[in-house]
């Protein structure tokens, strides 16, 4: 590296950062090519980012999510509080547990509210339906319909599988305006208009269509989970 | 099972949760202490549920690692001098892997990186984590920092220039 190539040295890092606009890439290609020690200050600096990059990761110890519980939507900020709060906070987690059995509702927002936890929304991460359903052959015995509206506002970006009643189901994440949305899909026999219910603080909508049950859940409001059904029914 | 068993928002959840590992990995390289590096993760989720309603939405990834920066700095490890850290991290190298020699040479070879990156300057080690280990984008390192581009791209590569040094001295 001679002086005169000193001017060189923070584009060469840039390029191998890829922070270096094509222009500009260009331009250091054919430096390089006629210039040995720019071409070895990027040799090294490529195989130092390999090296620092194949070290071994760690994740975050799971005890720091568990000291988390997720409360229901709508519900803005709740400070931090002491024991008696905690107390009743895993109460109210234990009971959702505990009445998820009972009532189906209850048991796909459980199911979404599993989801937001660190790295479970999706399973399959992608906005392109035709990876997203291919994904779930083999996975579950049926062929779910993957649609994706982001025109609409209602983005796909992945999938999930989840258990529900004991049973693997297929489970679309979507995104409004930020917002997660899960809809469950599972056969069903016979058609029904959407209907919006709430559990938990989360509101759901369900619809019967085509050979199969939908249910979608998110803290998104009833007006937009209703669109989101039409949408799905080809009627918005 | 909880550690303080903190309610908090979906929206939080959502933005924030996902970050945790890279949290804790920034944490872990910053202060070389596993156990300091969990502690920080901690105050810093705290801090970062306190200052919600200030956060715009947009790149909470950085924002996240911004108060794990600063809580790491402020806190009593981050405090503590370089040298009077216990070099723990040479316990354990993996000898379990089918061919010993060959996983105990390339475990050597990775503690090797792994403590001259931990002896570089702070100013310059944090940079070099932000971008090799968090892939974070320089305008996002600017933003954790809190120093200009050209002062992340001028510290990141003193950072390279001391590693490619260093392992220059330890082939001889």
């Amino acid at each position: 590296m001679t002086d005169l190539c000193a001017d060189w040295e923070l584009l060469i890092q840039a390029e191998g950062d890829g922070e270096l606009d094509i222009v500009a890439t260009a331009r250091l290609a054919r430096h390089v090519e006629t210039c040995t020690a720019c071409a070895r200050l990027q040799s090294q600096l490529h195989g130092l980012s390999q090296r620092i990059r194949d070290l071994p990761r760690d994740a975050a110890p799971t005890r720091l999510a568990a000291g988390f519980r997720v409360a229901p939507a709508r519900r803005r900020f709740v400070p931090a509080l002491g024991g008696f709060a905690a107390g009743m906070a895993l109460a109210a987690s234990l009971m959702l547990m505990v009445t998820a059995g009972a009532d189906p509702d209850a048991e796909l927002v459980a199911g979404h509210i599993r989801a937001l936890q660190p790295g479970h929304l999706t399973d399959v991460v992608s906005t392109d339906q035709h990876t997203v359903k291919p994904w779930f052959d083999g996975r579950i015995d049926y062929a779910p319909d993957v649609r994706d509206f982001p025109a609409a506002g209602f983005a796909l970006v992945g999938g999930r599988l989840d258990y529900i009643g004991g049973r693997p189901v297929a489970a679309l994440v979507y995104r409004h305006a930020k917002h997660p949305i899960d809809l469950y899909v599972w056969p069903a026999s016979g058609d029904a208009a959407p209907s919006v219910t709430s559990s938990k603080g989360y509101n759901l909508v369900r619809w019967k269509a085509g050979g199969m049950e939908y249910v979608a859940v998110s803290d998104i409001t009833p007006d937009d989970m209703r669109a989101f059904a039409l949408l799905w029914l080809g009627k918005s | 099972m909880t550690i303080g068993g903190r309610i908090v928002s979906a929206k939080f959840a959502d933005a924030i949760l996902p970050h945790l590992d890279a949290a804790f990995r920034l944490a872990r390289w910053l202060l070389r202490d596993p156990a300091a590096a969990e502690d920080v993760v901690q105050d810093a989720l705290v801090r970062a549920m306190t200052y919600f309603d200030q956060f715009r939405g947009e790149n909470p990834r950085a924002w996240l690692l911004q108060i794990v920066r600063n809580t790491a700095w402020t806190s009593r490890a981050g405090g503590k001098r370089l040298d009077q850290l216990d070099d723990d991290a040479h316990a354990t190298l993996a000898t379990d892997a089918p061919d010993p020699e060959a996983a105990l040479v390339q475990a050597e070879a990775a503690q090797s990186l792994t403590d001259a990156i931990a002896r570089l300057p702070t100013d310059l080690r944090e940079c070099l984590v932000l971008r090799e280990i968090e892939e974070l984008p320089y305008r996002d390192i600017a933003i954790v920092v809190g120093v200009p581009i050209g002062t992340v791209m001028s510290r990141l590569f003193r950072a390279r220039k001391l590693l490619l040094a260093g392992a220059e001295e330890t082939w001889k």
